[in-house]
């Protein structure tokens, strides 16, 4: 891109204060103010009884106290970064299988397999959810069918119904969501490895797994780390695919993650501090993960 | 033509390459196990492409097919003797057009808002040099990494407390104020990338601040404008949290709309090409809209780690 834009110097001007203005004051409405409230909520008793016009009593830290000495909370959140450490890791291992498999074949089928892809990212979520709910349903579904026609004793079986099998078929969902972004990202990363250099490599001995490791890895390391690290902030925060596989009949005290949680606490129970508490927690969580993205860009913001 | 049948010939083309006599594959100058590997390769990633396309596959097939054929043991695998009567059904139960209204409302507001705020913001971050400039942008950046499930607890307090539960306006800020930060991220390359110069040229030839850049910056501008509304729409029309959080039953958007088949039906048979009909109303407008701006969407997220 020409970088011919010259910045107007001269900080006298009001102009970019006033330009910022919309986007500011909507942003501190609709995030600002919710999070202030958050924040002072979570360090209030906030029950049935303040819902009902009592004022809430400033108790500081004790929900974050509470809520982090019940099990359950913990089970949330183990549960939460185990769903999510695999599901990311899945995903990215099939996501640069799949970037090194466009790089290696001719164009037609390169540009095959990336329309296939480009189908799975764009479709929307919740209709997604209900096609993998139905390839998974346990009377008429596809896979219980598949698997029988395999001789597999699948028919009827009931995927959702077991805590372990329900986060499985949340797994194959998530990665088969995630994936396209994964290997479209680390594609365009690995076009920037030069192929000369690779024959070259290749000549004087190199195996392939060598130019993977020594001359490939060391290029895309920049795309990988960040798209990586995109995957875990995303899979953490999983929500909707949970909900809508939850809808299915499923135990959700069995099957919650940190957002059904929150959801369970703030809008279930009413329990709106430890739901403030619970979500600091994430918002919290969110910030320090994303630090090493935010430097990334902020690095391509100067540089421009 | 099915995915089925279009792999099928893939896979046939790359048969008979293989099955070259050996002589002329060696003419070519390439070594024959690398040609065979690549061949093989080929065909794993036809198979790979049949796979993840599979599922939207199903799902057209499914909703062209009536319930009486989706309930037999063997599913049927194309859509041979399908009808339009599930669309039908679903355009009938009435529901629908109202959520597309609520939908298509709640979008266009967040498009135009959005656009109109980011892109403000963006002329001031890509053309201004100002005190507090790093600090905006570092906010930019780490608000749009701030999670809707870490914050709608108190969205849903303060939509209430003003009197905005189960409207499109409540939902809309909620959207605009959660994609104006990416726009802004997309615009301001845009915007960078067109020459201020070209600007001053024009002013020097007797055009006023505003008209030069009416004239000459605006249309340059057009195809990120155009991405970028194409994001925030398609981020208003997915979205699901906030909506399941601010509306009720009353007032659904299409994916709260989608959901009612399922979730309704817990405890019932669903007639499955009803719901693939639905599902495909719903997808297949953003599957199309999806192609335009993909690549302008993965450049902003991952372009600094790409160039390294």
């Amino acid at each position: 891109m020409a970088k011919q834009s010259r910045p107007r110097s001269g900080g006298r001007t009001l102009a970019p204060y006033l330009l910022l203005i919309p986007a500011i004051a909507i942003v501190v409405l609709a995030m600002g103010y919710p999070i202030v409230w958050q924040l002072i909520t979570s360090m209030q008793k906030f029950g049935l009884a303040q819902q009902f016009g009592k004022a809430p009593e400033w108790v500081w830290f004790d929900n974050y106290i509470a809520l982090f000495s019940n099990s359950a909370t913990w089970i949330v959140v183990g549960r939460s970064i185990l769903f999510c450490l695999v599901t990311a890791a899945v995903t990215m291992i099939v996501g640069v299988g799949l970037a090194l498999l466009m790089r290696a074949v001719g164009t037609v089928v390169r540009v095959i397999l990336q329309i296939a892809l480009l189908l799975a990212w764009a479709t929307p979520v919740v209709a997604a959810m209900t096609i993998w709910n139905w390839m998974f349903d346990w009377d008429r579904g596809l896979v219980n069918w598949l698997l029988s026609a395999f001789g597999l004793p699948f028919s009827g079986h009931n995927w959702l119904q077991h805590p372990l099998s329900f986060f499985f078929v949340a797994m194959i969902i998530v990665v088969w969501m995630s994936v396209p972004f994964v290997a479209f990202s680390i594609y365009a990363g690995l076009t920037q490895v030069n192929t000369e250099v690779l024959e070259a490599a290749q000549m004087d001995g190199a195996t392939a797994s060598q130019r993977l490791r020594l001359i490939i890895l060391p290029i895309i390391k920049p795309v990988l780390g960040i798209v990586m690290l995109l995957q875990i902030i995303w899979d953490l925060r999983v929500f909707t695919q949970i909900k809508l596989l939850q809808d299915r009949g499923s135990i959700a005290s069995q099957t919650d993650v940190l957002g059904t949680y929150i959801y369970q606490l703030g809008i279930g129970s009413s329990d709106f501090a430890m739901a403030s508490a619970m979500s600091i927690f994430v918002l919290i969580l969110t910030v320090l993960l994303s630090w090493p993205y935010v430097r990334n860009l902020l690095k391509e913001d100067e540089a421009a | 033509m099915s995915t089925a049948s279009q792999s099928q010939i893939q896979q046939a083309g790359q048969v008979s390459e293989m099955t070259a006599p050996l002589s002329v594959v060696a003419q070519r100058g390439k070594s024959n196990p690398k040609r065979l590997t690549k061949v093989m390769l080929g065909i794993v990633a036809v198979i790979v492409a049949v796979i993840w396309a599979f599922p939207v596959y199903w799902m057209i097939n499914s909703s062209l097919l009536p319930s009486a054929v989706l309930e037999q043991r063997t599913p049927t695998l194309l859509p041979f003797g399908g009808s339009f009567k599930n669309f039908a059904a679903v355009f009938e139960s009435g529901t629908f057009f109202k959520s597309l209204g609520l939908s298509l409302a709640i979008a266009i507001i967040t498009v135009v808002a959005c656009l109109l705020f980011a892109f403000l913001a963006a002329l001031a971050i890509s053309r201004f040099r100002f005190k507090g400039r790093r600090s905006f942008v570092l906010a930019v950046l780490f608000i749009q990494m701030l999670p809707a499930e870490g914050m709608f607890i108190a969205q849903y307090k303060l939509m209430g407390s003003i009197g905005l539960l189960n409207s499109v306006i409540g939902v809309s800020i909620i959207y605009v104020a959660a994609v104006v930060p990416f726009t802004i991220w997309m615009l301001r390359g845009f915007v960078a990338g067109v020459p201020a110069d070209l600007e001053e040229a024009a002013m020097v030839d007797g055009l006023s601040r505003t008209q030069a850049f009416l004239r000459i910056t605006f249309p340059l501008l057009a195809p990120g404008l155009v991405a970028s509304g194409v994001y925030a729409f398609l981020q208003a029309w997915n979205e699901f949290t906030i909506a399941l959080v601010l509306l009720d039953s009353s007032n659904r958007t299409l994916p709260l709309w989608l959901r009612g088949f399922i979730q309704e039906s817990a405890n019932r048979a669903i007639d499955w090409g009803e719901v693939m009909a639905a599902s495909t109303l719903v997808a297949i407008p953003v599957i199309i809209f999806f192609m335009f701006v993909q690549g302008r969407m993965t450049s902003g997220m991952v372009s600094g780690a790409v160039k390294g």
